[in-house]
């Protein structure tokens, strides 16, 4: 009768962080371009295997195993974000374009600064092509 | 010193953490190498403010809660527009600026703003102070505009206003 509640409370959360990583996969497949592609995986990325690990360390009682489960948590939220930007700005380095809502305002505020961008990118490889 | 201690400490408390097996030979052997890497980090200069922002810690515990809101927050927002038939998004591309003037800051709130689903740091111009960030929808850059994680990890940086 005494395990019986983190088993529910655990089972929740895992439920709950399925979930959102079924959400994000689906998004995935949904999104249009790269860019919001990235936007419906992070929503997996962080909510679902928050909830995911959160679920293991109620499933798993105090132990060492749940600050291991916990230094898990803190790396994958403090790394993610990091390849997350590495990739979009590969991306955007790349020549990707966004598809971006309402041309005349933000694609125009956009289209400002990709030229600058593209110019910059060739000006690289150029320079590196010469010698 | 002060802060080449606390490397030390910190190393220490991961090791017993991570290993379980708390022998004499084993815990003196976590400690000596403990002790090692953080005066070899000195030598090299990754145990400063930037590497170790230990006096952050505190500041840290106001801050992350608040983000932890803001994720599940968002996250649920974004969950709702990929299960929305009718898929409303209105990607934005737009500058950002930022508050925050130490590497530190200015690296948690770029990795603030790619946690958050929704947003995601693209570039980041240190000398202009903006970040080029990505939204997946109006009210998602629009809030960003509003700049309160701004002020958020302002505050985290330790510049009370």
């Amino acid at each position: 009768m005494m395990d019986i509640v983190p088993q529910i409370v655990a089972g929740a959360f895992l439920f709950a962080g399925a979930f959102f990583l079924l959400a994000g996969a689906i998004g995935m497949n949904r999104m249009p371009d790269l860019f919001t592609r990235m936007h419906a995986a992070s929503v997996g990325d962080t909510l679902g295997v928050s909830l995911m690990l959160i679920g293991m360390v109620v499933l798993g009682g105090f132990t060492l195993v749940t600050v291991k489960l916990l230094f898990l948590l803190a790396f994958l939220l403090f790394m993610g974000p990091v390849a997350s930007h590495a990739l979009a700005a590969a991306a955007l380095k790349a020549g990707v374009k966004p598809i971006l809502a309402g041309k005349q305002a933000g694609g125009g505020k956009a289209e400002g600064h990709k030229p600058r961008k593209k110019s910059a990118a060739r000006a690289a490889t150029s320079g590196g092509g010469k010698p | 010193m002060l802060r080449t201690a606390s490397v030390a400490l910190f190393l220490f408390a991961f090791w017993l953490l991570l290993s379980g097996h708390y022998t004499v030979w084993l815990v003196t052997a976590g400690a000596v190498v403990s002790v090692a890497l953080a005066l070899l980090g000195l030598r090299f200069g990754f145990v400063d403010e930037e590497g170790h922002p230990s006096d952050r810690l505190l500041a840290g515990l106001r801050y992350w809660p608040w983000l932890a809101v803001e994720i599940v927050k968002s996250a649920i927002g974004v969950t709702r527009i990929i299960l929305d038939p009718k898929l409303p998004i209105s990607p934005q591309l737009f500058h950002a600026k930022v508050t925050a003037r130490t590497p530190v800051g200015v690296a948690t709130y770029a990795n603030s703003i790619t946690l958050t689903p929704g947003t995601i740091t693209v570039a980041i111009d240190r000398e202009h102070d903006r970040f080029l960030v990505h939204s997946l929808t109006k009210a998602g850059a629009d809030d960003v505009e509003a700049g309160e994680m701004d002020r958020r990890v302002a505050r985290f940086e330790g510049r009370d206003a």
